[in-house]
């Protein structure tokens, strides 16, 4: 047999701090990201059972999902919203955890902060109480989502109890063409396997196209894993990711970086390892995307239509593709780009990162938002806001109509003040399209900042491609 | 936490593919700092109207299934989100059991931890028990003998791992078993501490200079 071994397996072999005979696996994690949304019953539960953190060191807590994206000074307007913020910064301080709070710089939503404080490396298990959390897996690293309870447990004991993941390879072959991006890559790879087409696997994202995409866009790709709904994705690290992390403030410093980046150099699997799945799409056959219904796999390219329920003979697939059709008040057969939208959003951990608001900044400079288009951008942390606004895209942005905020996850999930009224109909950039997702009766089209900025000038679902602006390079 | 013996009662049918988490427990009801109180909220975009009042077209607002123990119902159960939200949800509206084709992996782990169980069957199987469903008949769930007895007595036997069984049957505290193993985490860790020393210890102080531009 050979030892061939693929990234996720030198991960995963690891960190084994012991193996049942029946598989059942005590893994350690190495990192915690912790938020207010998914902690507070978890906190609770180590006092009640008299507990402490174990590694309070590897553990940074923010507050992201409720914050408000208007005036921070005014503080938090909902209650309990407000107690929820309140009860983390209140948890962090009792148990020893490091907390980045509203006011300060580097707070922003938590997939969009780890990185970019260097805390994210490659070779490490990372975990959070946030399905979002496979984001880390551009750099190489183990990171999955967790329940609350699973938070609770690697607070008490740094571990997990797991079960290994099969792991399957996505090979996105060749170059994508011009006005493709990493979010246009992802949502077709969901389109194609589906969004259970993971459930079990651990995805390793391959490819030319892959490795030319920038730490960013790797994030895109690797935050919308568990849209297919894998366990994780992977990309291996390179000198990309290395430079990357060179001097950032919770990467290793001087020789220990050395030492590290040596260790990353070892992790990229090994020529002849074997997947149980594998999966190859040739990127010049990626046309940028948008979906058109209630799930990321109700997706087709702009220049696709409305597809007709009709066509699907599993009778529960064609009843959830008409529910779809319905919620989002289309009719079957409409052309993508016939679609008026009333809201742009440009943000959330998929798409609000430096490199998207650069993008969608290039494409709307110098024109106008439609007047019958409200638009917002939501920097994805308080570093991206400050270096957005140092470079003048954020006065692109004021000057073209769109409004300019403070950052969290805002109107990706709605729980702060940020949300769609019913039936209004909104090109985002997020990273789910479910029903009442960004507000109750909302209809959310996903797509790649780029074409949301096209579509808040034009006013309605746009193919990037065919849409004339000054390039921002 | 409860042990998960057997169950029994009445299975509401809900024969939807792909229901995510956002469905099952919309986002205005996660910002509770408790885990109990959620059911009156479980699939509150379903089960309520715009005015706020019944919608007594869905299942769970029809006798009997607004008593219902078992939830039956159609292929990806819990995608999308992870938030414990969702199996708190079904849990305090007195759903303990879900079956399904197949289910979202942190949803399934999510249940498992809070004395739940989800069950996997195939589609024939599960879209059979559906139809049983409808007409209000009881299903027992026997743990022990892992299987699904049916209101016409037949058994179906389904897959557990022994591990989560375990756990179920005797209401374990995962987390009170893993610190057992404190003595084998305190190794891991000496022996990390030597191959890769740079993962210790984590932090830099709270006046760290924030990162350089991204």
């Amino acid at each position: 047999m050979s030892d061939a071994r693929t990234l996720f397996e030198k991960i995963w072999d690891s960190h084994l701090v012991g193996v049942a005979p029946d598989g059942t696996t005590t893994l350690y994690i190495d990192r915690h990201l912790v938020h207010e949304v998914t902690s507070p019953q978890a906190f609770e539960g180590l006092r009640i059972a008299g507990r402490t953190v174990r590694r309070p060191d590897a553990t940074l807590a923010v507050a992201d999902h409720n914050v408000p994206t208007t005036n921070r000074a005014a503080g938090i307007a909902d209650p309990e919203s407000r107690t929820q913020v309140e009860t983390l910064e209140h948890n962090t301080k009792e148990f020893g955890v490091e907390y980045f709070s509203m006011d300060d710089i580097r707070q922003g939503i938590v997939h969009i902060v780890g990185p970019e404080q260097g805390m994210t490396q490659p070779g490490m298990t990372i975990v959070c109480g946030d399905s979002h959390t496979s984001t880390h897996g551009a750099f190489g690293a183990l990171a999955f989502g967790i329940g609350t309870s699973e938070v609770e447990h690697v607070l008490a004991t740094q571990t997990l109890v797991q079960k290994k993941p099969k792991s399957m390879r996505v090979a996105i072959e060749g170059m994508i063409g011009p006005g493709v991006t990493a979010k246009d890559i992802v949502l077709a790879i969901i389109g194609k396997i589906g969004t259970a087409g993971g459930t079990g696997y651990v995805i390793e994202y391959s490819g030319r196209a892959i490795r030319e995409l920038s730490m960013e866009g790797r994030m895109t790709i690797c935050n919308m894993s568990i849209e297919a709904g894998a366990k994780a994705g992977l990309i291996a690290p390179d000198d990309k990711t290395i430079a990357y992390l060179k001097g950032r403030p919770m990467a290793p410093k001087g020789a220990a970086f050395e030492a590290a980046a040596a260790y990353w150099r070892t992790l990229p699997s090994d020529a002849d390892a074997t997947y149980e799945r594998e999966v190859v799409i040739k990127a010049a056959e990626i046309a940028p995307q948008v979906t058109w219904g209630t799930s990321p796999e109700e997706v087709v390219a702009i220049t696709g239509r409305v597809p007709d329920p009709a066509k699907e003979m599993d009778t529960q697939r064609r009843a959830k593709l008409q529910r779809s059709l319905e919620y989002m008040g289309l009719k079957a057969g409409t052309a993508m780009t016939d679609i008026a939208i009333d809201r742009v959003f440009i943000g959330s951990c998929t798409n609000a990162r430096i490199e998207d608001l650069r993008a969608a900044a290039a494409v709307v400079k110098g024109k106008k938002v439609a007047s019958t288009v409200q638009a917002m951008v939501v920097p994805g942390s308080g570093l991206v806001k400050a270096q957005a606004e140092k470079e003048g895209l954020s006065q692109i942005f004021l000057d073209a109509g769109f409004e300019w905020r403070e950052p969290g996850c805002s109107m990706c999930l709605a729980m702060n003040a940020d949300k769609l009224q019913p039936g209004e109909r909104c090109a985002s950039t997020s990273n789910r399209n479910f029903e009442g997702r960004q507000g109750r009766g909302g209809r959310t089209h996903l797509l790649s900042p780029a074409m949301a900025a096209a579509a808040a000038v034009t006013g309605k679902l746009t193919d990037i491609r065919t849409f004339k602006y000054e390039s921002g390079k | 936490m409860d042990k998960f013996t057997t169950l029994t009662g009445y299975a509401a049918p809900l024969p939807m593919v792909n229901v995510d988490t956002d469905m099952i427990i919309p986002k205005q009801f996660l910002k509770t700092i408790k885990r109990t109180g959620l059911g009156k909220h479980l699939f509150s975009e379903m089960r309520y109207k715009n005015d706020g009042k019944l919608d007594f077209t869905f299942v769970l607002n029809r006798m009997p299934f607004k008593d219902a123990k078992i939830l039956i119902t159609g292929a990806n159960f819990g995608c999308g989100s992870s938030r414990e939200h969702a199996p708190w949800a079904l849990l305090d509206f007195g759903i303990r059991c879900i079956i399904a084709p197949s289910f979202a992996d942190i949803f399934f782990n999510n249940c498992l931890k809070n004395g739940m169980l989800p069950i996997v069957m195939g589609e024939r199987d599960v879209s059979e028990m559906m139809r049983e469903a409808h007409d209000g008949k009881e299903f027992t769930i026997d743990l022990e003998r892992r299987r699904v007895i049916r209101p016409n007595g037949a058994p179906v036997p389904f897959p557990i791992d022994d591990n989560a069984r375990h756990l179920l049957l005797n209401g374990l505290d995962d987390i009170a078993l893993t610190l057992e193993k404190t003595a084998e985490i305190d190794t891991f860790e000496d022996a990390q501490k030597k191959t890769q020393p740079w993962l210790y210890p984590a932090q830099t102080s709270p006046s760290a200079p924030p990162a350089p531009a991204p």
